[in-house]
């Protein structure tokens, strides 16, 4: 049995990478989530594997494109401002069909914004961020167990799927400190063929590209590849559901909005409100299922983020218009309390939402 | 008969698409070579630029992998990181380097990173029809220069050469010129001592080729490669610019 160990949520990612196989990280020092590359920088000449602070993120996200396609696990990290600048490369690695893993520890925007959690990135990692007809894998953990296993899977899965992957962590989940078990030590279990090792004459000369000048071959790609993101899917779409069995009102909420919700939802049914959760694990692609057959049964939903309301959009295409959804939420770096989510959810019982 | 010349076993036997009188192909030619008479090939891993040369992953029968503008030499970090024992080379275009790229080019020549870059400077982006590039000379012509460049707006060109031999770190830049025979010939070897120097683990080589647009110019082949004697070369001067083999036996 795994022991327990109390680590900062930060940490937990870099050393789950690490135990996922991935001896190559490139990073970019920015707050909040320095941590992981601190945590790189001193692990990785221990075991042999490549820390490099690169000197700008755009840099690193083409280091990480590089070895994506040499075939081995790979890392970047960043936070909001910084996922900015990689989307370009984001999108070579999308449409070069490479796994990658990107951790996001969002912070508020836009601009410089701030440095305090946020979850104002939904639009940009679920809708693509990057140019192009493409789709990202899209973990969101909500406590530092989830940031080490959903690294963990985020891997596998981007290798699985020849796709990156992303881990949209809010702030606080790279900042606090809980107990984890870490993943037992795996490598990459798939083979690749297509990966730059070099033709040792041997075989025909691999190509990484996502240059096609002829729109018939761009678009029969790009529909290839949307028929393996129907796999993703049916496969991989990942969700818990929390006091949903005889919920009347259905919080959707993901990262640190979600364990707000619990104990929200904690005070409501005290308070003769039955309300339930539904989190979404995947944020793309997206736990549409749940939310629609929740929509049969509940009165309403409301969608709690640290955002202007980025992922109540989804939940309204989950739920097809059936309930009325209203957004509880704050922005810039504050976290919705558990008295505001209270207030929300009564609003819409009492038939008061906007 | 006895064959006497063949095409290099590095170049694969698709059609170069370049322009006719571009010199592109001249350096090609000189890469594979190089890769050749090392007998690299199987070890090769080739990154292309955005540029004329973008779609060179279809000429070089090595491994390749295409770049987004400007950061080949950051993709072929990530590469040489991954695996040291191949041989990592970029091959950029002078927007593509001395423009976007700046960044990528100047922290990987100060890392030493062990990696090949042929940069091509012909002083235009070729690729969108012959813009204004960081290396167009003062006064030159192009779209986006239509009355010629003007230093007091536009600035000045940009010496690649000069500029990273300012660096502490990087083991040899050397510029060479491919518009007559005695260049040509100079310029393989240099490019073959700058896949040598990776090799032997030296560390960063970049081998900045003076070459010729005659399309974008608006001049024929002949007449842009005396372009080149008459107007690049005295403004980028040929030479060896740092070379750590020469200064460590001083």
């Amino acid at each position: 049995m795994a022991e327990k160990v109390l680590m900062k949520g930060n940490e937990a990612i870099a050393e789950s990478a690490i135990r996922s196989g991935c001896l190559h990280y490139f990073g970019y020092p920015i707050t909040p989530q320095t941590e992981v590359a601190a945590y790189m920088a001193k692990r990785m000449p221990k075991i042999g594997g490549v820390f490099l602070q690169a000197e700008s993120e755009i840099s690193a996200i083409n280091m990480v494109y590089g070895v994506a396609a040499t075939g081995k696990r790979v890392m970047t990290s960043s936070s909001s401002p910084g996922i900015s600048l990689k989307q370009e490369g984001i999108s070579y690695i999308a449409g070069s069909d490479l796994p990658a893993v990107i951790v996001n520890v969002q912070r508020g925007g836009p601009g410089l914004g701030g440095i305090q959690p946020s979850q104002s990135d939904y639009f940009q990692a679920t809708k693509g961020g990057g140019h192009g007809d493409y789709h990202l894998i899209v973990l969101t953990p909500s406590s530092v167990q989830e940031m080490a296993d959903l690294t963990s899977l985020a891997f596998d899965l981007a290798d699985k799927y020849r796709m990156p992957a992303m881990l949209l962590a809010d702030g606080t989940m790279g900042q606090m400190m809980e107990p984890v078990v870490l993943p037992e030590p795996k490598n990459c279990t798939v083979d690749k063929p297509w990966a730059l090792t070099g033709t040792e004459c041997k075989r025909e000369h691999n190509i990484v590209n996502s240059l096609y000048l002829s729109p018939e071959v761009l678009e029969r790609t790009n529909i290839e590849r949307f028929e393996r993101y129907k796999e993703v899917e049916k496969n991989e779409t990942r969700w818990e559901e929390y006091m949903m069995e005889d919920a009347e009102y259905c919080i959707v909420a993901f990262g640190i909005a979600a364990r707000v919700a619990k104990n929200a939802i904690k005070v409501l049914r005290e308070k003769g409100i039955k309300t339930g959760l539904i989190r979404p694990i995947t944020v793309w692609p997206f736990p549409t299922e749940p939310i629609r057959k929740a929509a049969d049964k509940v009165k309403g939903f409301i969608s709690v983020e640290l955002s202007m309301g980025q992922m109540i959009e989804d939940v309204k295409l989950a739920e097809e218009c059936k309930k009325p959804v209203s957004l509880c939420s704050r922005s810039g770096g504050m976290i919705p309390d558990v008295e505001k989510i209270v207030k929300s959810v009564e609003e819409m019982a009492n038939g008061e939402a906007k | 008969m006895a064959v006497v010349f063949e095409k290099p076993k590095s170049l694969t036997s698709k059609e170069f698409h370049y322009c006719p009188g571009c010199p592109h192909g001249i350096i090609h030619r000189l890469v594979a070579e190089a890769i050749d008479n090392l007998g690299i090939e199987g070890k090769a891993i080739g990154v292309a630029p955005v540029g004329c040369a973008v779609m060179a992953y279809d000429y070089f029968t090595c491994d390749m992998i295409e770049a987004a503008h400007g950061r080949a030499p950051a993709v072929a970090t990530g590469i040489k990181r991954s695996l040291p024992e191949n041989i990592v080379f970029t091959y950029q275009g002078d927007g593509d380097l001395a423009s976007i790229g700046m960044a990528e080019t100047v922290h990987a020549a100060t890392r030493n990173e062990n990696i090949t870059i042929i940069f091509v400077n012909n002083a235009i982006y070729g690729m969108t029809g012959g813009q204004m590039a960081p290396t167009s000379l003062p006064g030159q012509v192009t779209q986006t220069s239509p009355y010629g460049r003007d230093v007091k707006t536009a600035g000045y060109p940009i010496k690649v050469a000069e500029l990273l031999s300012s660096l502490d770190a990087p083991y040899y830049i050397e510029r060479v010129a491919v518009n007559n025979v005695k260049n040509v010939k100079h310029a393989g070897k240099a490019i073959e001592k700058a896949f040598r120097n990776q090799m032997e683990g030296k560390g960063f080589s970049l081998i900045e080729v003076i070459s010729a647009c005659p399309t974008n110019w608006g001049l024929t082949p002949q007449k842009a490669l005396q372009w080149v004697d008459e107007k690049m070369i005295p403004y980028y001067p040929l030479g060896v610019y740092r070379d750590k083999d020469k200064e460590a036996s001083v």
